[in-house]
């Protein structure tokens, strides 16, 4: 399959008046053409920062890509100049954001906002823009698009502006959509709503998306492949089953038992405990303080990645030989 | 952290010795310490505070006029309003270290006496803002409804009523002094206190802890007294910060046009208006102090908001 | 829209009614006659006060009699300049002050935004930090003190420019400059904060995302947005550059109203000060009255909304 996004060894790190915060640490991910990756994890992990970091948007100062590659379609663009970026964002990469209350610019009629990067990237007449803008506003679900192009944001409601700001972001048909948190401000009868546009939308376009969340429901909707991130770092990736059914990290395990579940009997565990502080990253794994298995190897080195399918990595020293030996013997309490 | 992810697994495992491979104790405890100390918003205030410089400048000069406009005409032998004709226009010596002015006066001993004057005026008006501001707009915004609209309309009335216009009609008819001086400008200057006052007590009213207070079956008065003044105190502050200077240049204005406090008092702006004449003669000193002091201490209050506006918002803790 | 302006414009009036009825107030319980006291033997100026001011009439009458007056614009006779009505002096001396004024502010508000536009994209630099200083400096400069700096050193000493009077743009510049330089710096530290403020918003890093050039993004998207309360102290704003022509006129001898009017107020011309005040009271509420709806046009949300709060 052809890849159309593959991030290799990602840092990106934030200097502050406290010291320098080390917000994503390495992190290897690729992405198919028409796929939907959903890279997981709590808030702080690092996963928005690394999708600001794929469109170039990390502020800077104080943020900045210290190392590693972003090649899309081959192309690096950790490497390329501004302008250059530019012509690829709303293009050929675009991106959704959380909250569509404040994502849209309250000054400036729907139209004018839906229609601004078509007109300036392409150089369209306003007949056209305006054509190509109402048959996006029919694609994602607003009835009465003519009249509604007038009017402002404040006319609109949450999950109505979400449509909105997904119509914005494909309306120069982008190959590669990022979203991030995009029902998370929505209410929950809504999100179910926008999640099936998401998936209307992929099988009339084919553009791939990366779904950056920290719910797992939404994940088990419309992923194909899922990334688990913690502190900086992806810990855990596969695909969907993977992920869903043989979890390996006790970090994605511990996700997944905290979520309600109607088909399981039992408690809901929590994960106990914070993550730690990015300022000064521990040297081995960073869930090692809240870890039930913890060994004193985790703490002093990082796991390397396990190959447990062809789909299926896991960083967690639980998959060497002496772990199962040690866990076989001492069962936990 | 790249070369150790990338190193060969062989050679990696082996050098991992056995041992490390036994179960740590989980400490849940250590996983909950906030690594940082927790400061209370005030000391948090006051440490960011402390960090802009320009700020402290400012409190370090309006400390040190303070104890000036307190102590500094003891350090003279001269008074506030002798008069030395044939000493006039002195330029600054031992004698008269900022010169004396047109009618021989001390400079020096006047530009202390005016800092009482305008510390005064500036410190009273603020004050008096501030009362009213409070009352009227913790109730407008706490009371809501149909008292909100009537109390807001009448400040949107009183808002359109250009102040320095009406300030100068009062004190046309009433005579200046310190007293009308203080009335015309509090008349309309609380108003801007009072809607500022207004938005933050609509903002916080419907925070949870607020409601929670409300659920309990605190009384209103409790619940302004307790949670809505601690919370509104930053903005109401620097607002004060802001409203001295404004009371301060206003008073120099007024002495400026001819309707400035008159003798025995001596205001920094009835100094720059008595010295107006003897600029271009060259007698620069009688200009130059009250002038420097009225700039410097409005200076001084404008810096000093702007670090207490950024010390005391919430949002920009770090 | 339209139920908006009709509201300002109901608030406006009754803003107006107040202060002419605070004036009248203020005239009638002044100590003794206003109009006979201060020396104004002058048999004539005595007859056209009782004429204009129906001294003779009980105060209710007075009172009707005045709004009268003021509502057909005829603003009553001055004590110290015989056969001088207020109207004369405002004839003569208003348009040159509002001549000054519109250049301030005109200079006020193209520099003030563009400074703070500046620093807000420069945001920690040293222009930041070099245009903020002078911000600063400019709000604690009272104006009358910069006027007189400025005719000192620039006038004076340097004899670059003309020390006084307005015949000629040479010598505008330095009265504008000092009266321009407070509200610049007012107008510049505003437009830098909520510009910040506004370049944070989620809609600025959408536009960002949407591939827009920085240019575009900073004049569509962010200026607007950070441009209402720049909007919305423009008639404080306005009131301080009134205020202050008063102080810059007498100080560079500028024969415009200010100049009459704090001639007045030293002479005690009691119906001139008067006639001023409710002259440039109504000016400065019908220009808060035109930037209340330059507002709500600007922003959309406002429909019957109440100024500013909130």
């Amino acid at each position: 399959m052809e890849k159309i996004l593959e991030v290799e060894n990602l840092h990106v790190t934030f200097s502050t008046y406290g010291g320098t915060v080390k917000a994503v640490r390495g992190v290897n991910f690729y992405l198919n053409k028409g796929e939907t990756l959903a890279i997981v994890g709590e808030s702080g992990c690092g996963k928005s920062v690394t999708s600001n970091a794929i469109m170039r948007l990390i502020p800077d100062p104080p943020g900045k890509i210290s190392n590693g590659r972003i090649l899309f379609k081959g192309q690096d663009l950790t490497r390329i100049g501004e302008k250059r970026m530019r012509s690829i964002r709303g293009v050929d990469i675009s991106m959704i954001f959380q909250d569509p209350m404040t994502a849209l610019n309250p000054t400036l009629t729907i139209g004018t906002q839906l229609m601004e990067g078509l007109r300036d990237h392409y150089k369209v007449s306003a007949q056209e823009a305006k054509k190509k803008a109402l048959e996006m506003m029919t694609l994602v679900g607003i009835p009465n698009p003519e009249e509604r192009l007038k009017q402002y944001p404040h006319q609109f409601s949450g999950g109505m502006r979400q449509r909105i700001v997904i119509a914005i972001a494909l309306i120069c048909e982008p190959e590669l959509l990022i979203a991030d948190e995009p029902t998370t401000a929505l209410d929950v009868t809504i999100q179910a709503q926008i999640l099936e546009l998401f998936e209307k939308i992929q099988e009339a376009t084919g553009v791939s998306i990366i779904l950056i969340t920290h719910d797992l429901g939404v994940v088990a909707k419309i992923a194909d492949r899922i990334a688990v991130m913690y502190a900086g770092k992806i810990i855990e990736t596969g695909t969907k089953r993977d992920i869903f059914y043989r979890p390996e990290h006790p970090y994605t395990k511990g996700l997944l038992h905290s979520v309600p579940r109607l088909d399981v009997k039992g408690d809901l565990i929590p994960i106990n405990g914070t993550p730690p502080d990015l300022f000064s990253p521990p040297k081995g794994c960073a869930f090692t303080a809240r870890c039930p298995f913890a060994m004193e190897v985790c703490d002093k080195v990082y796991p390397k990645e396990s190959k447990l399918t062809d789909t299926h990595r896991v960083d967690c020293w639980l998959q060497d030989e002496r772990a199962e030996q040690l866990m076989a013997t001492t069962a936990l309490k | 952290m790249k070369a150790t992810e990338e190193m060969q697994p062989t050679s990696y495992q082996s050098e991992i010795p056995d041992e490390w491979f036994t179960r740590k104790k989980i400490d849940i405890d250590a996983a909950e310490v906030v690594s940082r100390p927790s400061l209370s918003y005030w000391q948090d205030a006051w440490r960011r505070l402390k960090q802009n410089k320009m700020a402290m400048l400012g409190l370090a000069f309006l400390i040190l006029l303070a104890v000036m406009a307190t102590v500094g005409p003891i350090f003279s032998p001269y008074g506030v309003n002798v008069q030395n004709l044939p000493n006039q226009y002195q330029p600054p010596s031992q004698e008269h270290w900022f010169g004396t002015d047109n009618a021989g006066r001390d400079v020096f001993t006047r530009t202390w006496y005016g800092a009482r004057i305008s510390l005064f005026v500036g410190l009273v008006a603020a004050l008096i803002d501030v009362t009213i501001g409070i009352i009227w707009g913790g109730i407008s915004g706490y009371k809501g409804g149909r008292t909100d609209s009537i109390m807001m309309r009448i400040i949107e009335i009183l808002y359109g009523i250009p102040s320095l216009l009406v300030t100068i009609l009062l004190l046309v008819v009433l005579g200046p002094s310190l007293l009308t001086i203080i009335i015309a400008l509090t008349i309309t200057g609380w108003v801007g206190m009072a809607r500022i006052v207004r938005g933050q007590v609509l903002q916080i009213k419907n925070y949870e802890h607020v409601l929670a207070s409300k659920s309990f079956g605190a009384k209103s008065s409790r619940i302004i007294r307790r949670n809505l003044l601690p919370n509104t105190m930053g903005p109401i502050i620097v607002q004060m910060t802001l409203s001295v200077p404004t009371a301060i240049f206003a008073e120099a204005f007024l002495s400026f046009i001819g309707l400035g406090i008159q003798a025995p008092f001596a205001s920094w702006g009835v100094m720059a208006n008595d010295a107006l004449g003897a600029i271009t003669s060259g007698y620069w000193w009688t200009l130059f102090f009250p002038a420097f002091f009225i700039s410097f201490t409005m200076f001084a209050f404008n810096v000093l908001g702007d670090g207490l506006q950024d010390g005391l918002d919430p949002k920009l803790r770090k | 829209m339209l139920r908006y302006i009709l509201k300002r414009l109901l608030i406006m009036i009754v803003t107006l009614w107040i202060i002419i009825t605070v004036t009248f107030v203020l005239m009638i319980s002044i100590p003794g006659s206003p109009f006979n006291s201060e020396g104004s033997s002058n048999a004539t100026v005595q007859a056209n006060l009782e004429k204009h001011y129906n001294l003779n009439e009980p105060y209710h009458i007075q009172y009707l009699l005045y709004l009268k007056s003021i509502v057909t614009l005829d603003l009553g006779p001055s004590i110290k300049q015989p056969n001088q009505t207020v109207n004369d002096l405002l004839g003569r001396g208003f348009p040159i002050s509002f001549e000054l004024g519109i250049i301030t502010v005109a200079v006020a508000i193209v520099s003030g935004i563009t400074l703070g536009i500046i620093a807000a994209l420069r945001h920690n630099g040293i222009i930041d930090y070099l245009a903020m200083g002078l911000a600063v400096l400019g709000i604690s400069i009272p104006n009358f003190i910069l006027a007189t700096l400025l005719i000192q050193k620039i006038a004076v000493d340097w004899e670059l420019l003309p020390v006084a009077t307005w015949s000629s743009p040479a010598h505008m510049i330095l009265p504008i400059l000092a009266l321009a330089t407070g509200p610049m710096a007012i107008i510049a530290r505003l437009t830098r904060s909520t510009m910040l403020e506004v370049l944070t918003q989620d809609y600025i890093k959408m536009a960002r995302a949407k591939g827009l050039s920085p240019w575009k993004i900073t004049i569509k998207h962010a200026l607007r947005n950070a441009l209402m309360p720049v909007v919305t102290i423009m008639g404080t704003l306005l009131a301080s550059i009134l205020t202050g022509t008063f102080v810059i006129e007498k100080i560079f001898a500028i024969p415009g109203m200010g100049k009459y009017f704090v001639e007045s107020i030293n002479q005690r011309d009691y119906p001139v000060i008067m006639g001023t005040t409710v002259f440039y009271s109504a000016f400065l509420i019908f220009m808060l009255f035109l930037v209340d709806i330059a507002y709500g046009i600007l922003d959309p949300r406002i429909k019957v909304h109440k100024r500013g709060g909130e």
